[in-house]
């Protein structure tokens, strides 16, 4: 069977177009082909417009897992104190869901002193005095719910919108509308500390988003980000010499079959490779001032951790990663609350202040989106484990009123969104579910949720499912 | 006094409703219906369950039941609806709220025992009508004819030609042999063809060489593993829980086993569909059919602490629904779990007749040893007992467990009396799902392993010591936990495998109203989708009913489904492109006469996968070229035309498997337990808790092909997931294929990858003689000789590698422990080993 002439004519031009644009150019011409060298000027990753001019264009999330107890630190329920010891009315548990305690568990008080802070006025707790020097950048948002009551499904919500697991996460989403603007470093960056999430991989998964937007997680040891260095033996110019050989193979490929994914294939080995020198030069604050890593804590064993992923947080949002995802974990007091709680503001609080004031400082406060808080709250009811330790007390996950703070990008500042009753149970006013919350994120980031949309299995899915309302109080 | 108040209440509505004149149904009701309610409740959308334009069904009621109840406005949940101003729950949802003279009409109406006079309709019992193509019986259309008839090998090319001719396109010419036998070795069985298999093939001029290619991969036992890895994508395969605890899961690999032999064996589609799904009420089922039934265990379990055990069974069913719905039916069934499918005839009444049949079934492990395990464990068996009776009598587990078992049936009876024990009782309840009901069922009469079960959680978790023998259970914990665990380790083992079986006595099923479950609407009972064909007449509700039905001549679905995943997973898109969606929001079929003609071949045909792979990829289609043809770029973008053959970049699993053969690394071995490769750490420590291990195998296990790789769902092998492995929390059924920097870094960098490079430059030094040796490469890598162009590229780059190496020795060395001019191999090895051609299937 003969090739029609005029098809066959066609493909040899084409190949000898990308031959020469791509073999006979080199990386010059291949650059032009595709764009500016670097950044994908088309592709997946390419930066895109949001719906309508956004306030913020960067998000760090402080993602706080297994529900830190807003009651020990944003939501003063002195009342607890008179009724500390006695059963809930059953009128006000019935429809509880709880985890292990019983309905008719005991109230505890919390032990924490509460004082004003900043202009605004905003209460919060002797545990955190630097989130607290914050007050006036803050919203305080104190009338946040969700629906699930463990963590893994609660991870699951606030993350993706849905219980069901398989769905694109919040960093995805924001990637996949917006794209990247870094030349040289992943779009969605994710920084651990403590022990591992429920959630794992899960908080930070494309979900059914193509693999592009998935989280890039930034080690804590060993190469910053997984087979960044070369293998041994390896030099920095046998590594070039390497890629130029690649590519160069590549680019004849490309002209002999012209199929443009080794176009894309060959600006990706140089993504990687620049990748190779800038997430080195990201993860070494050596050249940080003294100043500056004291504020972060950089240097004190507590806060080493913590504070170093906050301090690359903002290196970050300087190199234009779009969204930082910071998952520190455990904070599910279920025992030694006192203790347990401590210990985990002490290793976090101050460098969660220290990137808030030090992104006001620089000026990218206001186009970046700070957010802190975790899954769900916890009860005011006591927990416990060990009837004969009274030092063991904690509190059981409590999914009706829980509380988060936002800063930056689009959020008004010196703010509390949201009331609970006395004892802290219920939501009075102004609830808040993680749809809304998803919803406001989106909106400061230029999108209307209900918008940016992916059509997967024959429907068209969003960031938060069937929901979400913007919370226009939380708004600048 | 209440009674007196609750009485004048009474009477007070029941004067008003009589001082209201009787209201006329056709007059006063009918047409406020029709205002306020129909428009969401009617024939076409009825929210659910429910309508309003038809009298039967309204007085039937919801899902969730009756609405009206004739006589007892109080009691019907209508009036409570209409009356209520809580958003959420008040009716209509949206718009004017019913006036209270409206309320008191419909009131009135339903004292007055709701009279709906019967006017002359359609009889709504037929089963509904649907013209969407997918829902269509099979045909089997003659293949057309064409102008050229000399390109076509068989059926399949008519159908492509015929396309191609009307829109004047010509198919592309043949790809050489090379590429032929690579692809072909590539497509059935995930690996590169050796040098050795391509020289046989280019010196073989017999007009049927490439047929006996084919015909020699299908009886390649790779080819079994290749087709299962799409399978485990489908059945959402994992090596562990998923969710926070991600408990491993020992045996998961055991059903493994059974996919791939099923394949190697072309068991027939429809009895491997109905082992799967009902192998346990086969007559005489046999070991594998039990072993079968693990599809529906690879679903998730929650064993987080606290959580509800009903939702983790909810959730569970709802994923085996929807799983089946994917994997057979090609439509998105679990969008109906909490509402009518939108734009499917899928009702959620369907979507809970589907979930009965799982809903009926009941995991159990079970014993499935392999070959030779049977005698070893026998002959072990008694010594091993008697030393474990001697050990429980030493430490007095008989008694001490009694007492144990006594304290968690009063826990468990009397929750919220011990919270100590509660918390024991709710820790072994989550991790031993059949905890509950052995501790109800008395010593004697229990099956002698679940008394084992049993003793084996109460030497591990012996609960508080409160109140209790301080000193024997601290010996329970210390001594007797120790040398019970050393007894049990060198105790020869009986592979397990995870199996579903019928309850004797099932639960009924119920809609969740909103997909609620804590919310049981009305019962259902097991049936096919109504706008399906019905199940067999008389055939009883169990899943072996329904996997029949899915394989009956009559069920429009499943071959077609079938059969466009093998064509999707030979030309990267499938005849329809959306294969998980066969509805009528997926893509239209590209050649819809094409695949009925497959469906019903592969159908009609003892459903062989083996012989509709051999049908596809001997075909002229096939055997294009894939040379894309810029000509056609804007006529067919994505290639659905077939005017070429695709360039398809390899599976994860493929690209590391790749990598081991050309190199020389790969463990050709077929099956077994799931392997641990080196993991970069960090990667485990993202799990919960840190309570995730990973365990570096060495030795040959490192070497073992990418499907076997310990597949941990909240911390999978980091490479897998750089590739596209889906996260096995759904079935997929079709693959993403991205291209991203982090492959590049994957390939560049990962240690395994370097070893093969490495591996690879050895295997040349060893196998070829140094004027051969860049040949040789290329036939490893590529399966071709370099193009001129190649070989100079080459040439220099390792002439500059081996010059920088001899002024450097200590770098070489580390590249390899030969001399230098050697070492520059490595690194011409890592060239090849990055290049697009080599992860690509062309």
């Amino acid at each position: 069977m003969a090739m029609n002439e005029t098809a066959f004519r066609a493909i040899q031009n084409r190949r000898r177009f990308l031959r020469e644009v791509g073999g006979g150019l080199g990386m010059l011409g291949l650059g032009h082909l595709m764009g500016r060298e670097g950044r994908a000027a088309t592709g997946p990753l390419a930066p895109k417009k949001p719906h309508f001019p956004a306030k913020a264009k960067n998000v760090i999330f402080m993602f706080m897992e297994g529900a830190p107890s807003q009651m020990d630190l944003f939501d003063p329920k002195p009342e607890l104190q008179k009724i500390s010891g006695q059963t809930l009315p059953e009128s006000l548990t019935s429809q509880l869901r709880l985890a292990f305690i019983k309905k008719d568990a005991k109230v505890l008080a919390s032990p924490r002193v509460f004082r004003k802070y900043g202009q605004s006025g905003i209460e919060f707790s002797d545990y955190i005095p630097n989130i607290a020097s914050c007050a006036d950048d803050l919203c305080l948002v104190r009338s946040m719910y969700t629906e699930a009551f463990n963590h893994h499904p609660g991870q699951l919500l606030l993350f993706t919108g849905s219980i069901q697991i398989g769905r694109p996460t919040l960093g995805a989403w924001s990637l996949y509308g917006l794209g990247s603007e870094s030349e040289n470093l992943p779009g969605f960056v994710v920084l651990t500390s403590g022990v591992g999430t429920s959630g794992g991989a899960s908080n930070f998964s494309s979900g059914f988003l193509p693999s592009h937007y998935q989280g890039t997680l930034l080690r804590n040891a060993g190469d910053p980000i997984l087979y960044l260095s070369n293998p041994g033996g390896v030099t920095p110019g046998a590594q070039r010499s390497t890629l130029d050989a690649v590519r160069d193979l590549n680019q004849e490929h490309l002209g002999d079959t012209g199929d443009m994914e080794i176009a894309s294939r060959i600006q990706n080995y140089e993504l990687a490779y620049r990748m190779q020198t800038a997430a080195p030069e990201l993860a070494d604050l050596s050249k940080e001032p003294a100043h500056i890593r004291e504020m972060y804590g950089v240097d004190d064993p507590v806060t080493k951790q913590f504070g170093t992923n906050c301090l690359l947080a903002r290196r970050m949002v300087e190199r234009g990663v779009r969204f930082v995802m910071m998952m520190d974990a455990s904070w599910d007091q279920h025992t030694n609350l006192n203790k347990g709680l401590k210990r985990n503001c002490d290793r976090t609080e101050k460098p969660a202040a220290a990137l808030i004031k030090d992104l006001k400082q620089r000026g990218l406060l206001d186009s970046t989106l700070v957010v802190w808080g975790g899954e769900f709250g916890r009860t005011p009811m006591v927990e416990i484990r060990n009837t004969s330790d009274p030092d063991n007390a904690g509190r059981d996950h409590h999914p009706l009123a829980y509380s988060m703070f936002l800063a930056g990008g689009g959020i008004k500042p010196g703010t509390v969104v949201g009331k609970t009753d006395d004892i802290g149970f219920n939501i009075v006013e102004d609830k808040v579910h993680v749809h809304d919350l998803q919803a406001t994120i989106m909106h400061c980031l230029g999108f209307d949720h209900l918008k940016l949309t992916y059509r997967h299995m024959g429907r068209d899915f969003r960031l938060t499912d069937t929901a979400g309302e913007v919370v226009k109080k939380m708004l600048a | 006094m209440r009674g007196v108040l609750w009485t004048w209440a009474a009477v007070s509505a029941a004067t008003c409703a009589m001082a209201q004149a009787q209201p006329d149904f056709a007059r006063d009701v009918q047409p406020l219906l029709a205002r306020k309610c129909v428009m969401c409740h009617n024939e076409k959308m009825a929210q659910n369950g429910l309508r309003f334009d038809d009298g039967d069904a309204a007085l039937a009621g919801s899902y969730s039941g009756p609405v009206i109840v004739a006589g007892k406005a109080a009691d019907s949940k209508l009036i409570a609806r209409v009356s209520s101003t809580k958003k959420g729950f008040m009716m209509p949802p949206a718009g004017a709220p019913l006036a209270a003279a409206e309320i008191a009409t419909l009131t009135a109406w339903i004292d007055a025992g709701a009279p709906w006079p019967r006017t002359a309709k359609a009889t709504s019992a037929a089963r509904p009508k649907t013209t969407h193509w997918a829902f269509q019986p099979i045909t089997r259309p003659e293949p057309p004819d064409t102008r050229n008839r000399t390109w076509g090998r068989n059926p399949i090319d008519r159908f492509v030609l015929a396309r191609l001719e009307a829109e004047n396109i010509v198919p592309s010419p043949e790809a050489s042999k090379t590429t032929l036998i690579r692809r072909a070795t590539l497509d059935l069985t995930g690996l590169p063809p050796t040098p050795a298999e391509v020289k046989d093939f280019l010196s073989d001029s017999r007009p049927d060489a490439y047929e006996r290619i084919v015909d020699r991969l299908l009886q390649s036992p790779h080819y079994g593993e290749q087709r299962a890895r799409q399978w485990l994508d489908l059945a959402r395969y994992a090596d562990s829980d998923g969710y926070e605890k991600d408990v491993v899961r020992p045996y998961a690999w055991r059903w493994r086993n059974y996919v791939i032999d099923s394949f190697n064996k072309d068991q027939p589609f429809d009895q491997f569909t109905i082992e799967q799904l009902a192998g346990d009420l086969l007559p005489n089922a046999g070991q594998e059919q039990l072993v079968a039934t693990g599809f529906h265990r690879n679903s998730l379990t929650n064993r987080e602490g606290g959580v509800d055990r009903a939702e983790n069974r909810f959730d569970q069913m709802s994923n085996r629904t929807a799983t089946t719905g994917t994997v057979w039916l090609g439509l998105t069934v679990g969008c109906a779990q909490c509402h009518d499918h939108k734009y499917d005839p899928i009702k959620q009444k369907d979507y809970y007749a589907l979930y009965a049949f799982f809903n009926r079934a009941e995991e159990i492990d079970i014993d499935a040893p392999l070959p030779g395990e049977m005698g070893t464990w026998m002959r072990a068996r008694p010594a091993y007992l008697e030393r474990r009776a001697h050990l429980l009598k030493v430490y007095d587990v008989e008694r001490l467990q009694d007492e144990w078992e006594q304290r968690m049936l009063a826990a468990a009876n009397n929750l919220g009396q011990d919270l100590e024990w509660d918390f024991e009782r709710s820790a072994v309840l989550t991790m031993f799902d059949r905890f509950e009901a052995i501790l109800r069922t008395p010593k004697e009469k229990r099956d002698p392993k679940d008394h084992e079960r049993m003793t084996y959680w109460f030497i591990n978790h012996p609960g508080p010591t409160k109140g209790r023998e301080v000193i024997a259970l601290e010996s329970i914990r210390t001594d007797c936990r120790r040398r019970l665990n050393a007894l049990d380790a060198e105790h020869p083992k009986l592979t397990q495998s995870l199996a579903m079986m019928e309850l004797p006595q099932p639960p009924e099923t119920h809609i969740a109203v909103k997909g609620d479950y804590r919310e049981p609407g009305v019962k259902v009972e097991p049936d096919a989708p109504g706008f399906l064909p019905p199940l067999s007449a008389g055939a009883p509700r169990n899943r072996l009913t329904l996997a029949r039905w899915l394989v009956a001549k009559e069920n429009p679905l499943t071959a077609r489904v079938a059969v466009n995943r093998l064509w999707q997973d030979v030309f990267g898109r499938g005849l329809v492109r959306t294969s998980e969606d066969f509805g009528t929001q997926g893509d239209k079929p590209s050649h819809p006469e094409l695949l009925d003609w497959l469906a019903s071949q592969f159908r009609d045909d003892g459903w062989s996968v083996k012989r509709t792979m051999r049908l596809i990829l001997t075909s002229a289609t096939y055997r294009q070229t894939s040379t894309v043809r810029k000509e056609l770029q804007d006529i067919d973008p994505e290639n659905a035309l077939l005017a070429r053959s695709p360039r398809v970049r390899l599976a994860a699993e493929s690209v590391r498997d790749a990598a081991l053969e050309a190199s020389g690394l790969l463990n050709p071995a077929i099956g077994g337990p799931s392997v641990h490769p080196p993991q970069p750490a960090g990667v485990a420590e993202l799990g919960y808790a840190d309570s995730i291990k990973w365990t570096n195998d060495e030795g040959a296990a490192r070497y073992r092909r990418g499907l076997y790789i310990h597949f941990q769902r909240t911390t999978p092998y980091p490479m897998l997931m750089n590739f596209d492995t889906p996260d096995s929390n759904v079935a997929c059924a079709r693959r993403r294929r991205s291209n991203s920097p982090l492959q590049a870094l994957n390939l560049l960098n990962d240690p395994a990858f370097f070893e093969a490079s490495q591996a690879f430059a050895l295997r040349l030094a060893r196998e070829s003689k140094p004027d051969e040796r860049l040949d040789y490469a290329f036939s490893l890598a590529l399966s071709r000789k370099p193009t001129a162009r190649e070989r100079e590229r080459m040439q220099k780059f390792l002439d500059q590698q081996a010059t920088e190496l001899s002024a450097h020795p200590d770098q070489a060395r580390q590249l390899l422990p030969l001399a230098p001019a050697e070492a520059a191999w490595v690194s011409a090895a890592r060239v090849l080993l990055n290049l697009d051609e080599f992860i690509t299937r062309e």
